[in-house]
């Protein structure tokens, strides 16, 4: 390992000095008459799948695959944008819906409609009409409550996003940053989902005047702020994820559940990146998250549901992880246009 | 002729690397913010300097930059006394523990110290959460031993005869103090201040997780501008403030190291630590023991205190799952991950020490003509630039600069160890310097005269005095290497983690399981800088004096 690395750094060097010696620059990149052998995957820094499995789709496809992970959702498609022109790999998962509309807008992706997710699945869950992104799992960003903070006071869960607005709730609820944060933002846009626009920033605040904590991301609010999980901080209510709970569970009881009725769903794509060297192999590879056992594995390690709707949950999920039935649903396109007002106007009216 | 052929081959290898994986990918993104429609435009400098957050964010980040400065100093500069020039059991022990910090991932610190000032924690009470006071607190956590590490240097090899003559012509201590012992301190003091300075106005996780949601810096700015919305112009613009910013420190801290360097040449070789003594040492004991104790330590104890909690008390379970790969909540095991730090942070080091003992063999030449002492200077500033630039416009930059043959590194693992070299280089450079510069001109100037030609000059005098001081620009790479997070966050491939992205993932996941495990995996990587920082201690040569 080490010693190839060398040769590579020696590679680099004298490619750098090559490059500072003429100001000609780089060639072209060359044409290859051969199917390519290699594949790059280009994902979130959340990416987590079981290696073994990882693996298998190495053997059976014959492809030699490396995965990057540039950064959250965000970065990985502004990365996408920024490099049109000289794409940063074959294949993309990771795009969540809140950034879907900048893809589609900017075309980062080609059209690709895999024969492994059942239609009506795919329609479910679609970001638009073209099938340039192709869902592979979901999840649910509510609010989550310490339900034994509640009981011992003597007092009832909040259900509704008014609720949350109520003076009795004061000063309970902790939320990330939409600006810093992806769950944040989703909640932002449950927000314009139920308010609509502007009345979601009246409804901001309410919940400002009734002690709304603003933590800079997901961990300082969960891990930091919520009395419910390891950090025994002092907020009862925090935005996170309906499946949170489930991890939550010792000797067989979840300390905590979520609001069903606060909820945005996540959906996360996959794509064909347009310009991509191996676009079968990104197709393949699109095939393989979709495939049973990746599926399978989705809970476990991406604590997202699986898009194909058929895959048997883990026997935790089925207690303390539901879905919400009647989620908050922006189209994606309408995220797109206005995400960048959301944040500054929410930045403006409750940050100050 | 061909002397002087040498040294300019000697500063172009490190020039070029810095050039090709620093300059050329900031430069090339900054540029773009620049163009509209393949023109060039003001207008997103213009909307950037005409909205009131960014003038907010530019006086967020000077105040808490001044406070975090002058807070490190006032705790630094009796530290320093401490720890360089009294004697006792364990002292390179308490000098390696105070470098830890400098090298724990931001947001494990930012964890550590919210669990202790939320309303719920031990420090509740005081009403610190998401205080400026809060902040400055963190800064001096981080910036401590900087300020120690220098002026302690500088004040060991001091010669106190100065401050004994004084003492017996009648001076009383503060007066001896205030016109002997601080005027020769003060370049340290000085250049101290500069650098710290320079880490706290570029000071990005910590801030963020501290500072709540209203305390936005052009750091978290930049940030926030690239990543999220993709606002290039607004980015450039804010870019170019802080290059403003740390180009400012780096002129400041430049000059006042040259200064220190003279003053140290009256300096004699030996060693003048007294051992300890209460009666005289007791105020800077009890002030450096506050710190040490309330600011270093506590929030260490709180990282070690949350890694052993379980569902039912407390015990060794979440270090046990460290080594479990597919059972626990990761496809790596952390061990694995702790073997990639190590693997990167290996050809990381060799890369920094090598460019960073031509770039300070370079820079500690003493030209005759002034426009060769001034290019030296700028080529000392130079290598320090990095420490001041965002890690997201670097990582943006590599991905449309380094995009097609022959260098399309870009999904190459080999970008990791050259990014933490880059940041650690500046270090590596601070630690050389100084050896050579204290080197006695005579002592080349007898080795000519005696015949040697000059290769043979660098060889049996200057690399001959500089390996003493290797052992501990080695440590410092290393150690920076392993600890790195922002860089190689961008560049680190998910099926090859180093320590501190693995930290960071675990944390990012609910469940006692995963927050245990997060911490552990931080203690662990704490332990194994302050291992590798206390084997440095113990290389160090006298005359490494600024770190």
């Amino acid at each position: 390992m080490s010693r190839t690395q060398l040769a590579g750094l020696a590679v680099t060097l004298a490619g750098a000095l090559a490059l500072v010696g003429c100001t000609s620059g780089g060639a072209a990149p060359q044409p290859s008459a051969a199917a390519p052998t290699t594949l790059t995957v280009v994902t979130h820094d959340s990416f987590n799948l079981d290696a073994a499995l990882l693996k298998k789709f190495e053997e059976s496809s014959g492809l030699k695959v490396t995965y990057v992970a540039p950064g959250d959702a965000g970065t990985l498609v502004n990365q996408l944008v920024l490099t049109k022109s000289s794409p940063l790999g074959d294949v993309a998962y990771g795009i969540d819906n809140t950034f879907a509309g900048r893809a589609l807008s900017e075309d980062v992706t080609t059209a690709y409609a895999s024969p492994a997710l059942p239609t009506l699945d795919a329609a479910a869950l679609k970001a638009d009409d073209t099938s340039r992104l192709t869902p592979i799992d979901f999840g649910d960003t509510c609010v989550n409550a310490d339900t034994r903070w509640f009981e011992a006071k003597g007092m009832a869960v909040p259900q509704t996003l008014d609720d949350l607005a109520k003076p009795e709730y004061k000063d309970l609820l902790v939320v990330p940053n939409p600006a810093s944060s992806s769950p944040g933002m989703a909640f932002l846009a449950a927000t314009v989902g139920a308010k609509g626009d502007p009345g979601y920033l009246d409804y901001w605040g309410a919940l400002k005047a009734n002690g709304v904590l603003v933590a800079k991301d997901w961990t300082e609010a969960y891990s930091v702020q919520f009395s419910g999980s390891a950090g025994k901080g002092p907020r009862p209510l925090v935005l996170s994820y309906s499946t949170s709970p489930a991890f939550e569970v010792v000797d067989g009881v979840a300390p905590t559940e979520g609001l069903l009725q606060t909820c945005f769903r996540q959906i996360e794509y996959a794509g064909v990146i347009a310009g991509a060297k191996n676009p079968e192999g990104a197709q393949k590879f699109i095939d393989f998250l979709l495939s049973p056992e990746v599926q399978a594995n989705i809970p476990d390690e991406m604590y997202m549901y699986p898009a194909v709707r058929a895959t048997e949950l883990p026997e935790e999920w089925k207690k303390f992880a539901p879905l919400s039935d009647a989620p908050i649903e922006v189209p994606a396109a309408t995220i797109a246009q206005n995400r960048d007002r959301w944040v500054r106007d929410w930045t403006d009216a409750v940050i100050g | 002729m061909g002397r002087r052929l040498g040294w300019t081959l000697a500063a172009a290898v490190p020039l070029a690397f810095l050039g090709v994986f620093f300059a050329w990918p900031v430069a090339t993104l900054v540029a773009r913010g620049f163009l509209d429609d393949g023109g060039l435009s003001w207008a997103g400098f213009e909307a950037v300097f005409a909205a009131p957050r960014t003038w907010r964010v530019i006086g967020t980040t000077l105040a808490q930059a001044l406070a975090g400065t002058m807070a490190s100093v006032a705790v630094g500069v009796p530290g320093a006394w401490l720890l360089y020039r009294t004697r006792f059991r364990g002292r390179w022990l308490v000098r390696a523990l105070v470098t830890v910090p400098f090298v724990l991932p931001s947001v494990v610190v930012g964890v550590a110290f919210k669990s202790l000032v939320i309303s719920t924690g031990p420090l509740g009470g005081l009403g610190l959460d998401g205080s400026f006071g809060l902040i400055v607190a963190s800064l001096v956590f981080f910036n401590y031993a900087v300020v120690v590490r220098t002026v302690g240097a500088l004040w060991a090899a001091l010669d106190p005869r100065t401050a004994e003559a004084a003492a017996t012509l009648g001076a009383s201590p503060a007066r001896v103090w205030w016109t002997v012992t601080l005027p020769a301190l003060a370049p340290a003091i000085a250049s101290a201040a500069a650098l710290v300075f320079l880490f706290c106005a570029s000071a990005y996780g910590v801030v963020m997780v501290l500072g709540g949601a209203g305390y936005g810096t052009i750091e978290t700015e930049i940030w926030f501008l690239t990543s999220q919305l993709l606002d290039l112009r607004g980015a450039a613009a804010l870019s170019i403030v802080q290059l403003v910013v740390v180009a400012a420190c780096l002129i400041v801290s430049n000059h006042l190291q040259a200064r220190q360097a003279r003053a140290q040449k009256f300096a004699t070789d030996a060693a003048h630590d007294a051992p300890w003594r209460w009666r005289r040492d007791w105020p800077t004991t009890l002030v450096t023991a506050a710190v040490v104790g309330g600011l270093l330590l506590f929030p260490i104890a709180t990282l070690l205190e949350r890694s052993l909690r379980t569902a039912s008390g407390h015990g060794l379970d979440h270090y046990l799952a460290l080594g479990s790969a597919g059972g626990g909540p990761l496809t790596v095991s952390v061990w694995q991950a702790a073997a990639n730090s190590l693997r990167t942070a290996t050809l990381a080091t060799v890369l920094a020490v090598v460019l960073g003992l031509l770039v300070a063999l370079v820079v500690s030449r003493r030209p005759r003509t002034p426009s060769g002492r001034r290019a030296l200077g700028v080529l000392d500033a130079v290598f320090m630039l990095p420490l001041g630039v965002s890690a997201v416009t670097v990582g943006f930059g590599f991905l449309i600069t380094l995009n097609r043959p022959p260098l399309d590194l870009r999904s190459s693992m080999i970008l990791v160890p050259i990014a933490q070299a880059i940041v650690a280089l500046p270090l590596v450079v601070r630690v050389l310097l100084p050896v050579l510069r204290a080197i006695d001109p005579r002592l080349r100037e007898a080795a000519q005269v005696l015949g040697a030609g000059p290769w043979r000059v660098l060889a049996s005098v200057d690399l001959a005095l500089v390996s003493r001081g290797l052992g501990l620009a080695t440590g410092f790479a290393f150690a920076t290497s392993l600890g790195e997070f922002g860089a190689t966050s961008f560049l680190a491939r998910p099926d090859q983690p180093t320590l501190p992205v693995m930290v960071f993932r675990l944390i990012g996941r609910p469940g006692l399981e995963s927050q245990g495990m997060a911490m552990a995996a931080a203690v662990v990587l704490a332990l194994g800088c302050a291992v590798v920082m206390g084997i440095a201690e113990t290389m160090r040569p006298k005359e490494a004096t600024t770190w």
